[in-house]
């Protein structure tokens, strides 16, 4: 591909000191076949614009901080390649259904405070003195909650659903699969503790399997089915409780 | 529960600073993806299912009251408007089933001899049940 080609970035511009709504701004950066849209921006801050805003950190789809709408789907930009988009323009814009900052940047504190609320760490009745040593796993235990355990918290699951964009309350996909990491996983025994955020109408049940985060999800970790899953565990539960009231919650 | 409404929360920025923007939802987001209009038709599928539920009250109640209703109800229900209603109700409860049953082998995580079934069995079982279901309906109905 000569050096002389070129591409046209379609970027959004918000800079609440000077607008109020969103604006765009059209850069044109070099085409080449390694870069990816990040890559692009970078070539703007660096060379053409240094007031742009966005975020990013390993450009290798592990840290999740680059996560934008590309052409009006939501990926990591390091690992949207220019040359898919070629001859382009290509739009950027920041990640859908977040309050906007800056240009690119989103505000992520609702999903902070949700993936608190769901307790995503490992919860034991009683913990094991440090001397009696590590818990051991088998590969099929590890298993079991391995898929969810690869969420790089990037949003995009958040950016492809409708109905965290119609109703902010919906704990959220990313939030409920690291849920079930921790529930499924062995070690854990905190699944009681974290029953009433997720079978709240704001958990599972607001979920109406649209099936777009999975597909939207760089990692594979396919929180559409987190989500139904604990459906199943949620309804089955309660009718234990119906059936049994006296049993071990 | 009690959950502090999230657009309510305050952010990290803590009211300091300009506020955000917030992009308003479009009337017609669900146009834009197919994904986003299988999901609204699936929605609006409910409301069918429940009309479903209402025709078959209505056909138990007619026949429970005598072979005189239940006439009156068979020329009722064979007006053009009620056998078209019918017909798109038919589309909306088909919708609903199949995606139920696509959706099935996500819910039920099934190991058997410690490996994960993969989604077609999970898939097959729940058509061999509704068949096998409808049979034993239909078997009941037509040997009375
Ligand atoms: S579930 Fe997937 S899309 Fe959602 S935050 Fe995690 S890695 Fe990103
Ligand atoms: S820069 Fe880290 S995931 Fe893209």
């Amino acid at each position: 591909m000569p050096e002389t080609d070129r591409i046209t970035l379609q970027v959004a511009r918000y800079r609440p000191e000077q607008e109020t709504e969103p604006t765009w701004q059209s850069y044109e950066v070099p085409l080449r076949k390694e870069w990816t849209v990040l890559d692009g921006l970078n070539h703007i801050k660096d060379h053409l614009d240094g007031t742009l805003s966005y975020r990013w950190s390993c450009r290798m789809g592990i840290c999740g901080s680059c996560g934008m709408t590309v052409n009006g789907e939501p990926q990591l930009t390091c690992s949207a390649f220019l040359t898919d988009s070629a001859p382009g323009p290509v739009r950027v814009e920041p990640l859908a259904n977040f309050p906007v900052v800056r240009d690119l940047v989103v505000e992520l504190g609702d999903f902070m405070n949700k993936l608190t609320e769901v307790k995503p760490w490992i919860i034991r009745a009683e913990d094991k003195p440090l001397d009696e040593g590590e818990f051991l796993q088998t590969p099929e235990e590890m298993d079991a909650y391995k898929q969810y355990s690869m969420c790089i918290n990037c949003m995009l699951c958040y950016a492809a659903c409708p109905v965290y964009a119609l109703d902010p309350d919906f704990v959220g996909p990313a939030a409920i699969a690291l849920a079930q990491r921790y529930n499924l996983d062995s070690r854990d025994e905190g699944a009681a503790d974290r029953r009433d955020v997720l079978s709240s109408a704001a958990g599972v049940w607001a979920c109406t399997l649209v099936g777009e985060c999975t597909t939207a999800c760089p990692k594979g970790v396919d929180p559409a089915g987190a989500i139904q899953r604990y459906k199943l565990t949620a309804a089955t539960r309660s009718l234990k409780d119906l059936l049994w009231p006296w049993g071990q919650r | 529960m009690s959950r502090t409404p999230a657009s309510r929360r305050p952010g990290p920025a803590g009211g300091s600073g300009p506020a955000p923007y917030r992009k308003p939802v479009p009337t017609f987001w669900w146009l834009r993806r197919r994904a986003y209009l299988v999901f609204v038709l699936r929605e609006l599928s409910g409301v069918f299912i429940a009309w479903f539920v209402v025709f078959l009250l209505l056909m138990a109640g007619a026949i429970a009251e005598g072979s005189g209703e239940y006439e009156r109800f068979q020329d009722w229900s064979g007006q053009w408007w009620v056998v078209l209603l019918n017909v798109i109700a038919l589309l909306f409860v088909l919708l609903h089933t199949l995606t139920w049953f696509g959706l099935a082998p996500r819910a039920m995580a099934v190991r058997l001899r410690g490996r994960r079934v993969r989604p077609g069995p999970i898939v097959a079982t729940h058509y061999l049940l509704w068949a096998l279901l409808t049979a034993a309906v239909a078997w009941l109905i037509l040997k009375g």
